[in-house]
Formats: C-alpha cells, structure tokens, sequence
C-alpha cells in the first residue's frame, strides 16, 4: 500500500507543475483577453489563399 | 513592424497523417479479427503468435498508439505551427519523432506477437522500448517546448495548453508505471508486487486514457471544430477553466478501476469521488465544442466534416458520463469483469478518436494539397455507415454485458446459483459477439472508403510541402526571454546548466530509490503465503507470454454470487509476490483466483488441465478458448531460472540464499512428479514441457490460504 504515497506524491508533482504553468499564464497576460483568441485563430486562412501560390509545391527534402 | 516570413512544414503533417490511416486500418483489422476468434475459436489457428491472448494486445497498443497516437501528431504538427505563428523549431526533432515513432509500433507488434509482455494491459511492452518510447517522448517535448519558445503569438491558444498537459503527464505516468528489473534482454518484472502493482498500472491505465486519449484530442478539436464551422469556441473562457480543472482532477481517478477489488476502501472511494467530479469539465468540453456549432448547424447539413465532429462530440459527452457512473461501487458491482466495458471503451475510441481523426483528414488533406475532397459524397457514406458501426458494436455489447452480470449473479429460492455453469453464459451471449463482429467490419468497410477518398484526393491535388506565411516577430517584454535567448541563457552559463542537469538527474534518482524503499513493504501480512516454486514461476511467466489475462480475472469480490461460483474471496495479503499482478480486467472465461484449490467446486485434476489446454473444445463443446498445443512440444526455459530468482529476490521475495544455484533441481523434481502423476492417467508428457510449468501455476493458484486462514487477515 505505501506505493500510494508514492503516486499521490507524483500525481502532487506533477499538479504542483500546472498549478505553476497557470499562475504563470495568469500573470503574464495569457488571460487578460478570453476573446480575440478565439477568432484570431479562424484568421489564418485567408493568409493562406493570399500565400499559396508562393509556397513551394511539392519540395523534395529529407 | 516588420513582417517575418516562414514557413509551415507539411511534409510531417502529412507523414503522421500517412501513418495514422496505415496503422488505422491495421489495428481495426486486427480487432476484427479478435471479435472473429471469439466466435469461432478455429480462427486462432493454433498458433502461438495468432492466439488471442498475444492479438489482443497488439489490437489495443495499435489502436491506442498507433492509431490515435499518429493521429494526435497529424494534428498536433498541423496546428501547433500555426497557432504559434512559426516552422517547427527543430527539423531533424521532427524527423526524429516520427521514424521513432513508427519504429516503436513495428517492434511492438513483433514482439508482442512473440510473445514479450509484461502483462500489465496497455503497457505491456518490455523494457527496452519503453526506454525507446521515453526518448522519443521527450524528443517530440522538446522541440514542441522549443517552438512554443519561438512563437510570434504572445498568447498561447488554448490547443496547445492541451498538447502541454498530455507531454508532461504521459512522460510522468510512463516512467512510474514502466520501473521493472530486467532478467534477460527482453524480459523483466515489475518492481511493483500484487495491491500496489495493481494501483501503479491503474493510476497509469486511466490516465492513458486521460492524457492520451483525451487531453491531445480536445487540443485537435479546439482547432479544427472552430475551423471547420468557420465560427469562434463558444466560450474562450469556459475551454480555459475547463481545461484547468480536467487536468487537475483527472489523475486521482484510476483507483476506479479496482472497485471491490483486493485495495483499501478509501482509495476506491477517492477513485469515485474525482470521477464523478470529472463529469463537470469533461462536459465543459463537449458543450463547448457543441455550442460552437450554435448558429452554422445547417452547415453540418453540408459538410461532413462537421458530421464527424458533431458525432466525436457527442461520444465524448456519452463515454464520459457513463464512465463516472461506472465508477459508481453499486454500478461497478454489475458492469466490471463484463462486455459493457467493451462497449463503453468503444464509444470512446470508435465515437471520440476515431470519428474527431476522420473528420481531421478529411479536412486537412485537400488544404495540404490544394484541392478539393474527391469525393463529398463517398464522405457521408463513410459517415453514415460508420455511425451505424458504433451502435451495431456497442448496443450488442451493452446488452452482453447486463446479460453476463444478470446470468453471474442469479439465485435460485434455494440459494444456489441459476447458472454454475460458466459456458452456459457464454453461449448465451454469442449473438451478440456475432453482432458486434458486424458492426467492427462495417466500421472497418468505412475507414477503407476514407483511404480511397484520399488517395483519390492526393492524386488530384498538388501537395504544398511547405507552406509560406508572414506575421511580426513577437515583441520583447521585460524579462520575458524568447527561444534563442533563453538557449543562449543556457549555453552562456555552463554552471546554471550544470545545477539543472543535477536536478533532472536528481530526479531520476529519487524515481530509482523509492521502489527499493517500497519492496519492504512487501512484506506478506499472511504467513501462509509462500513465493512461487521455480516452476511455478516458470509456469505464471508463461501464463503472462500467452496473454492468459486478456480474458480470466484472478480477483474474486466478496459478493456472495462470486465466492459461491469461484471460492473465497481475495485478500489483498495473497498477492504479495505477484510481479506483476494478473488481477486481469474482463471475464471472457471464469477468475481462476482459486483454480488450484482442492476442495473449490472449481478443481480439476493436472489430466483434466492437459486435455483442455490441448484442445478445450474437446473437453467442452461449446468452449471458446484458443487451444495451446505447442505447449505440449516447448521446452521450459530453465536457462532463465537463476537470473528470474535472482532478480525476484532483489525484489525481495523471500527465496533463500544461494537459491538461484538450486532452483532448477527443485524445478525438475516438481515437474517429474506432475509428468509421472499423468502418466498414472495415461498421458505421456515429458517433465521439461512447456505445459507442466503452466499446470504447476495453475495448481498453485489461490492455495495459499484455507478458509480457516482467512481470519488471520486483518
């Protein structure tokens, strides 16, 4: 059974590293805009069309 | 601000996306044909590597990594460079990645097929790929941690917090449940014995599903659900706040697995209590993904991209409701050990990944290849004939699983059970099994209409292996460092690199030493239970090659209707040498916990062990277990004998020292007994086979304890 302290002692470590990884966000401004970030991400395409034709078709590379 | 230029590597996208729809089918192939040998048990052909106990593993490790794990890169390498802005950060990482990868899952088809396993249900492979896997992992972390670092979008969206959460924790639970000593190149044990080998695996098994199943796949459908419905997430915010709590409340749910099982009742509960708690930000996901669609569900109409989706949603919602009531003790007590697991895994892998990684080729391809999908048409029908798979698999299966628990559990007024016997129940179900084998093939039929549609598609478009685009760098902040500066920040500073070194290796060193603290607690609580005689222990090392425990349990519950059927019930005390514990999850054929007892109403001579395992449709007409011949033909590995002692005394089974030296007289001397105890039956069989180790396991099973034992266990 003492292998419960030992998962429960990961499983803290490994909650202890999110709970770092939010405030993180938190403070650096990941959240201030729960908005824009959404919509920004449907933007791209239209990048694309406007690109592709200076993409390189089919590159051979290793 | 200046614009950048770069570009985004499709050429991996595509790779992964090849990979996926290879391994696809693969794997569903393979799982037909396991639903078949349930069937018609001529199907395993009486080979050892086309058993199923070795094909089943192989099903389920290619689904899991092969399938979903190639579909989660496909995604993940599409998206990742676009959401950030940004190439890869590392080419040869990339390349690294999926070569490593794909050579994971053909060596652990080979050997698994083979018959190399540790025995532990999806992880059982052996120590050297777990090793290959470890670095390959965190290759792929690497480089996504160091493109995150390159991005030139300050705000990280909400996918990528996903693909975060799934590196880091699968690294973590790969590492903790993978520790085992290996006593030969190929093989090992599990440092972990019996109770805690059974919690370790299931802290691991469920947050496979978590972390690998789920977390990378919300990641995708962040994306691509937004993308193809051409509309916002419903709620930026609820995706943050759900995201957050699904991963701080996933990892205390395994011990659901062991409801009623030989584990301590607080663990069992907390088990349940974050399961159902897990309700609410699991279904965070599947409203946002819904709600998503409020407003263009008239483009679901059209698109069958968006049906596949919509359909992917919903599994999610219904597998992760129904999986907090099956951790429900009262729920639990009827659905564990039956088909309804079954069932309820698959609308999980048939519902969720499976249609989300359709519905994500089906979008991706004609972008990367600058066409259109050849055929719109050919899509629905895929979509259709695959939604119908899901309910012709799982409904047979639900209905399985209530019939099994039903008929396992019914008294007559007398107090006996309706059904003693097992194969009775088993005939009963095979409708069932037939219906869901239909359902398999039609979801199969499906996936092989989706690689035609794309093959078709490739050769209409042009590919576009490496796609321009254009935005600003992202600006310096105070203090925030970028990817090259903080690579510099390392390099420059060779004593600081040094102190995180120490660290990480820290780290490592503190995994290695607990399990040595832990073998003390190994310490049996019965003083009855003794280790495995060599042969035994030659014969459980077979029991676990030939995947025995794909389809017996060796747990019994304390229910009444299971200690009338198999015996007294399991004490947590008998398992104390068990490396690795064979507790088992489904009960295809009857718990063999005591198998071995003389006066169990479930005993039966070793002549009666050798005839069944030889051909059991001999001995029951209506059995459906695989019949084991070369058992009879293969000698026992007795070269492995000392190294196996050795390693399990490092463990701390408590076998004598200088043991290993004699371990092999005491082998054969048991074995000669059981070979000329046969012979007295007129079954000539030499003593070094295969099947008088296997006999000798068997035989062992659960003997350790009489009932007037069972007091001393408190």
């Amino acid at each position: 059974m003492s292998v419960v302290v030992v998962l429960i002692g990961f499983s803290v470590l490994v909650a202890a590293g999110f709970l770092l990884a939010f405030l993180w966000a938190v403070r650096s401004g990941q959240y201030d805009d729960d908005v824009s970030p959404s919509v920004r991400i449907l933007f791209d395409n239209e990048n694309e069309s406007d690109k592709s034709n200076e993409s390189i078709a089919n590159q051979k590379q290793v | 601000m200046e614009l950048q230029k770069f570009y985004y590597d499709n050429k991996i996208v595509k790779m992964f996306a090849y990979a996926t729809l290879l391994w696809g089918i693969v794997g569903m192939l393979v799982g037909l044909l396991v639903a078949l040998q349930i069937i018609f048990p001529a199907l395993n052909f009486s080979l050892p590597f086309t058993t199923f106990g070795r094909v089943r593993p192989v099903h389920t490790n290619a689904i899991i990594f092969a399938f979903v794990g190639n579909g989660i890169f496909t995604g993940y390498y599409y998206t990742i460079q676009r959401l950030l802005k940004t190439g890869m950060a590392s080419n040869w990482m990339t390349r690294f990645h999926f070569w490593g990868w794909q050579s994971i899952i053909v060596l652990a088809a080979v050997t698994l097929l083979a018959g190399y396993t540790t025995g532990k249900e999806y992880a059982e492979l052996e120590w050297p790929i777990d090793l290959l896997i470890a670095i390959v992992w965190v290759v792929f972390g690497w480089n996504m941690m160091w493109t995150i670092l390159k991005r030139r979008v300050k705000h990280i969206y909400v996918a990528i917090w996903f693909y975060i959460a799934t590196f880091v924790t699968v690294a973590v639970l790969h590492i903790g449940n993978s520790i085992e000593i290996p006593w030969s190149l190929l093989k090992s044990y599990p440092v972990y014995a019996g109770v805690q080998d059974a919690l370790v695996q299931w802290w691991y098994g469920h947050n496979a599903v978590a972390f690998f199943l789920t977390t990378p796949y919300l990641g995708l459908m962040y994306y691509f659900m937004p993308k193809a419905a051409n509309r916002p997430v419903y709620s930026y915010k609820l995706s943050i706040i759900h995201f957050w709590a699904l991963i701080f409340l996933y990892i205390w749910a395994g011990p659901h697995h062991l409801l009623y099982q030989s584990v301590p009742n607080w663990a069992q509960s907390l088990g349940t209590a974050f399961s159902i708690m897990l309700i609410a930000p699991s279904w965070g996901g599947m409203i946002n993904g819904l709600l998503t669609l409020r407003g263009a569900w008239d483009k679901v109409r059209e698109d069958p991209v968006l049906k596949f989706f919509v359909v992917a949603v919903t599994a999610y919602g219904m597998s992760t409701f129904e999986g907090p009531m099956l951790s429900l003790k009262n729920i639990n007590a009827i659905s564990h050990f039956t088909n309804w697991t079954i069932g309820h895994v698959h609308i999980g892998a048939l519902g969720w990944n499976g249609f989300l990684t359709f519905g994500m080729i089906y979008w991706i391809f004609p972008r990367m290849f600058n066409t259109k999908l050849w055929s719109t048409k050919l899509a629905n029908v895929h979509f259709w004939m695959g939604t119908l798979a899901i309910l012709f698999y799982s409904i047979p299966m639900y209905w399985a699983g209530w019939t099994e628990a039903s008929m396992w559990k019914q008294f007559n007024e007398a107090g006996e059970l309706v059904y003693p016997n097992f194969l009775q129940i088993i005939s009963q179900i095979m409708p069932m099994h037939y219906m869901r084998a239909f359902g398999g093939a039609l979801y199969f039929a499906g996936a092989i209409m989706l690689v035609y549609n794309i093959f078709k598609t490739v050769k209409a478009g042009s590919f576009v292996a490496m796609e321009a685009a254009e935005a600003p760098a992202l600006e310096k902040e105070g203090g925030m460092k970028q990817g090259e500066a903080f690579h510099r920040f390392l390099e420059r500073k060779p004593i600081r690199f040094m102190i995180l070194a120490i660290v990480a290796i820290l780290i490592g060193g503190v995994v290695e030493v607990v399990p040595t603290y832990l073998i003390k607690s190994n310490i049996p609580t019965i003083t009855s239970v003794k280790p495995y005689t060599p042969l035994e222990l030659q014969g459980r090392d077979i029991y676990i090659k030939e995947g025995c425990y794909n389809c017996h349990s060796q747990m019994i519950r304390p229910f009444r209707s299971e200690t009338e059927r198999y015996g007294d019930y399991s004490k947590a005390g008998e398992y104390v040498y068990d490396h690795p514990f064979q507790w088992g999850s489904k009960r295809t054929g009857p718990d063999l916990w005591r198998e071995g007892v003389k006066t169990g109403r479930n005993y039966k001579p070793d002549s009666w062990h050798f005839n069944h395992f030889m051909d059991p449709q001999k001995m029951n007409a209506t059995s459906i277990m695989p019949k084991y011949p070369w058992l009879a033909k293969f000698d026992i590995d007795i070269a492995s004998t000392p190294a196996k002692i050795r390693v399990m005394q490092t463990l701390g089974v408590p076998y004598p020292e200088g043991f290993d030296k004699v371990a092999n007289d005491d082998l054969k001397a048991q074995a000669e007994k059981i070979a000329a105890g046969l012979k007295s039956q007129g079954i000539d069989v030499d003593a070094n086979k295969q099947i008088i180790a296997l006999i000798a396991y068997i035989q062992r099973l659960g003997t350790d304890i009489g009932s007037a034992s069972t007091a001393q266990n408190k």
